[in-house]
């Protein structure tokens, strides 16, 4: 860390020229979102500027900004004090902007010297063809020039995510990035793997490399940042420096995101039984040691940073993912099928991606109604197109689902109106505990109150629920308790009068 | 958008898409009839339009069970080959035991099991069921062709052949079968639950499973019937011919998939129904007759099929509203 200490202190002198790179009240607006609003950003060269935030903050938009891969609505881009244009992920590359996302970009059955020099291969002699020796020539310079020790024949398949790492950073240096964003590099790394990385960083500063680096790990926030931004609701809160904040500081700042909270929620004065209890479980996808239980008339949150394993969680629990260990049981019964024994036994899962996972999306809003239901409501097996069709008018009315007919095909329904088919179809099958996975996102202000309105009418009727949100007001507004959870295991658990956004964040913190 | 208060959607909502298909495919078969009609002397006659039927008959045993494989969205490539080991199977018991009953049995007991197999390396194996069935296809004329070495069968029990050949009350045994198989088909596809099922995992699978249906036990289902339903063509088509060889469904396979596209039924899964199917397997069998009777080269009988597939479906996804 010696190394780090000194090129901060040179940092200091550097910035009396223009930064490097310097974003002026950039924003970005979706509809219904305003993902980036009058942020202003810049680094220079040879320093790390970190870049913290919640899920949600505008990290991921600006980073996309950043890259060409979306259009800036306002605002403007400077590159050593001159305004340029960043329209394309050309224009972002022509600058020496690379990002090195968390999905690595590389072809897994290229090799490293191939996937470096991917579409920019030196031409051969005959035409059409490829300099094998020199694309292994400059690989080995390139590899060499930021000490990493590969023979460059090797197929990214074979390589481990740090070394695919390695691999895209010197992809990113053989095309003269001279500005780097890093999306949490460290989240997949072991401790050794990161302090080759820190090595690395150390090394590329020196190079006057700049860099940006989006974290979640408070202890390498100080221990590598030169500069910290913070991001909340799309809007830059303030930029400081390491040594003038604390931990404590920085989650403040991160906080406190404005939610609309006009939707109303009775809490049961005494919870009923328990509903659901987990014990103890473990899942192939990377969760350990899960234990929960959720009661009859308590919503019951479940927070933690995007990639936390909170829907690996909620999978595993509805039998989606094979469970490796532990037990689950549901009303006081072992459950420990798959997920049509857990539809049969009453538990309901509103899954993150209606579209992808929620919805038959060609199908219309009736077969979609009553798919779970099929077996309640027909147990003879003889199907009545009838009776679905009653149950399906019942619910579009009672879920007031905007629709011109149950006929009309699931697909072309607002956001809003597709969840309350996913809700409605496990009404319709009469669950007993309701998952919640995102059941907001993508959905405008108006529809999110309506939906928060049906979970609490369904828990006050006797069910219960389960709710992951990123959303940490949400979880505060709504919710009896949450789970905070952090690394595929349960953090810590808060109390109804624990709920602030301020202990969610700082439990879901890595503190590693 | 307005809110709906009671159950009554405006006129054109009670078709559904695929009512509409359906009616434009038999518009187009009755048009095709008609043509025929002025054009040739030979098509309006009984024996030609029963001869049409018996065709047909054969062409939609096959096709329907395959439709309800390509509505989960899958595809059953070894139907041909099936049909080819079932009714060599079959015939050898016909021979031994000189039991028409058992024959059937055992034909329809082969195909089905054949496609149980193809279920099982689609579910268990996770074998993507085009590459499932095009290997099983090889594995089925490997066997046979061993299996027969070279030989015919010939020569089983008058009471057999009536299957394929008889008539009753003026019809071909294999037309009342048609009628069976077609009533049992659109009433499991669309008055079943476990029809329903077969829509919603074709439509998406991933949501259907994790709607709490056991998509794995319907596909188990799908591929048997579709098996079974090529061993029923089998026992047909040998009592038909009267003899059988490794070669014997072969060329099935192909227009069968034809029927199952002519009829409307989306490659992609969750859209299409038994009864185009049927009407896709008429309008094939009428063509195909059509050109015979006017003396059209056999050569361009390929040529016309595959125009016919690309059109009809590009005329549904021309109709179709777009949704996903």
């Amino acid at each position: 860390m010696t190394q780090l200490a000194q090129s901060k202190a040179a940092v200091s002198i550097v910035q009396a020229a223009p930064p490097l790179f310097e974003l002026r009240g950039i924003s970005k607006e979706f509809p219904g979102v305003k993902a980036l609003d009058d942020v202003s950003f810049s680094v220079w060269p040879g320093e790390v500027h970190m870049l913290l935030g919640e899920n949600g903050a505008g990290k991921s938009s600006l980073m996309k900004v950043l890259c060409g891969a979306y259009r800036a609505d306002s605002g403007s881009f400077h590159y050593n004090g001159e305004k340029v244009e960043i329209t394309s992920p050309a224009d972002a590359q022509k600058l020496g902007i690379a990002v090195i996302f968390q999905e690595f970009s590389l072809v897994p059955y290229l090799d490293i010297a191939q996937n470096i020099f991917l579409g920019r291969e030196p031409a051969g002699r005959v035409p059409g063809t490829i300099d094998r020796k020199k694309i292994l020539a400059d690989a080995r310079h390139v590899l060499d020039s930021i000490g990493f020790d590969i023979d460059p024949t090797i197929r990214i398949e074979k390589l481990g995510v740090a070394q695919q790492q390695m691999v895209e950073i010197a992809k990113a240096i053989s095309q003269n990035a001279r500005i780097l964003v890093m999306d949490e590099p460290t989240a997949a790394l072991s401790d050794r793997e990161t302090e080759l990385l820190f090595a690395l960083i150390a090394r590329l500063k020196a190079d006057g490399v700049a860099i940006i680096y989006i974290s979640h790990r408070m202890a390498e926030v100080f221990s590598l940042g030169d500069r910290i931004t913070v991001l909340r609701d799309g809007r830059r809160i303030d930029e400081v420096q390491p040594g003038a904040v604390s931990s404590d500081d920085l989650v403040r700042m991160m906080v406190g995101r404005s939610v609309d909270m006009s939707y109303p929620r009775t809490f049961a004065q005494t919870p009923g039984k328990v509903m659901l209890e987990v014990k103890g479980l473990s899942s192939s996808s990377g969760i350990a040691g899960i234990d929960l239980v959720v009661r009859q008339g308590e919503i019951v949150g479940l927070c933690g940073l995007v990639g936390s394993g909170r829907t690996e969680v909620v999978r595993a629990i509805f039998g989606a993912d094979k469970a490796t260990a532990g037990q689950i049981l549901f009303d006081g019964q072992e459950k420990s099928g798959g997920p049509d024994e857990a539809a049969r036994l009453g538990l309901a899962l509103i899954p993150e991606s209606r579209k992808a996972e929620g919805l038959a999306l060609i199908r219309s809003v009736g077969d979609n109604l009553i798919v779970s239901a099929l077996r309640k409501i027909f147990p003879r097996g003889f199907f009545d197109q009838g009776k679905s069709r009653q149950v399906a008018y019942d619910l579009i009315r009672q879920l007031r689902i905007v629709t011109p007919s149950d006929k009309q095909a699931v697909g072309l329904l607002s956001g809003g109106n597709q969840q309350k088919v996913v809700i409605g179809k496990w009404l319709a099958a009469g669950a007993k505990l309701f998952i919640f996975d995102e059941p907001t996102r993508g959905i405008d202000v108006g529809a999110k109150a309506e939906i928060f309105a049906l979970i609490d009418r369904l828990v006050a009727d006797g069910a219960a629920a389960l709710m992951i949100s990123s959303e940490q007001a949400e979880i505060c507004h709504v919710c009896d308790r949450a789970y905070v959870m952090c690394d595929g295991r349960i953090a810590g658990e808060l109390a109804r009068h624990e709920l602030s956004e301020e202990n969610i964040v700082k439990l879901g913190m890595h503190h590693a | 958008m307005t809110d709906i208060s009671k159950p009554i959607a405006s006129g054109r909502m009670l078709l559904s898409d695929e009512m509409i298909q359906v009616f434009y495919r038999l518009l187009a078969a009755f048009l095709i009839c008609a043509a025929l009609t002025i054009l040739t002397n030979s098509f309006f006659s009984l024996g030609n339009i029963l001869n049409v039927l018996r065709q047909a008959s054969l062409l939609f045993f096959i096709a329907s069970g395959l439709t309800l494989v390509v509505l989960t969205g899958g595809l059953d490539l070894s139907i041909g080959a099936n049909v080819a080991i079932s009714a060599c199977v079959a015939g050898t018991v016909i021979h031994q035991t000189g039991s028409p009953t058992l024959g059937v049995l055992t034909g329809i007991g082969v195909g089905g099991a054949v496609g149980m197999l193809n279920g099982v390396m689609v579910t268990a194996l996770r074998i993507p069921s085009f590459i499932a069935t095009y290997g099983m296809l090889w594995v089925l004329h490997g066997i046979t062709y061993w299996y027969m070495g070279g030989e015919t069968m010939h020569g089983f029990p008058a009471g057999f052949r009536q299957i394929g050949s008889g008539y009753f009350l003026g019809l071909p045994i294999p037309v009342y079968l048609l009628l069976v198989f077609l009533a049992i088909g659109t009433i499991f596809a669309q008055r079943t639950t476990w029809g329903q099922e077969i829509y919603a995992i074709g439509a998406n699978p991933v949501a259907a499973r994790l709607s709490g249906i056991p998509v794995a036990r319907r596909l188990l289902l799908v591929y048997t019937v579709s098996g079974a339903m090529a061993g029923l063509a089998s026992i047909i088509f040998l009592a038909r011919l009267n003899s059988a060889e490794a070669d014997i469904g072969e060329s099935l396979t192909l227009p069968a998939i034809a029927a199952v596209l002519i009829g409307g039924t989306s490659l992609f899964g969750g859209l299409g129904t038994v009864f185009g199917t049927f009407v896709g397997a008429l309008i094939l069998t009428l063509v195909l007759n059509g050109m015979n009777l006017l003396s059209v080269n056999a050569s361009w009988q390929p040529l016309v099929t595959g125009v016919i597939v690309i059109l009809a479906v590009w005329l549904d996804m021309k109709t179709r509203r777009r949704a996903a």
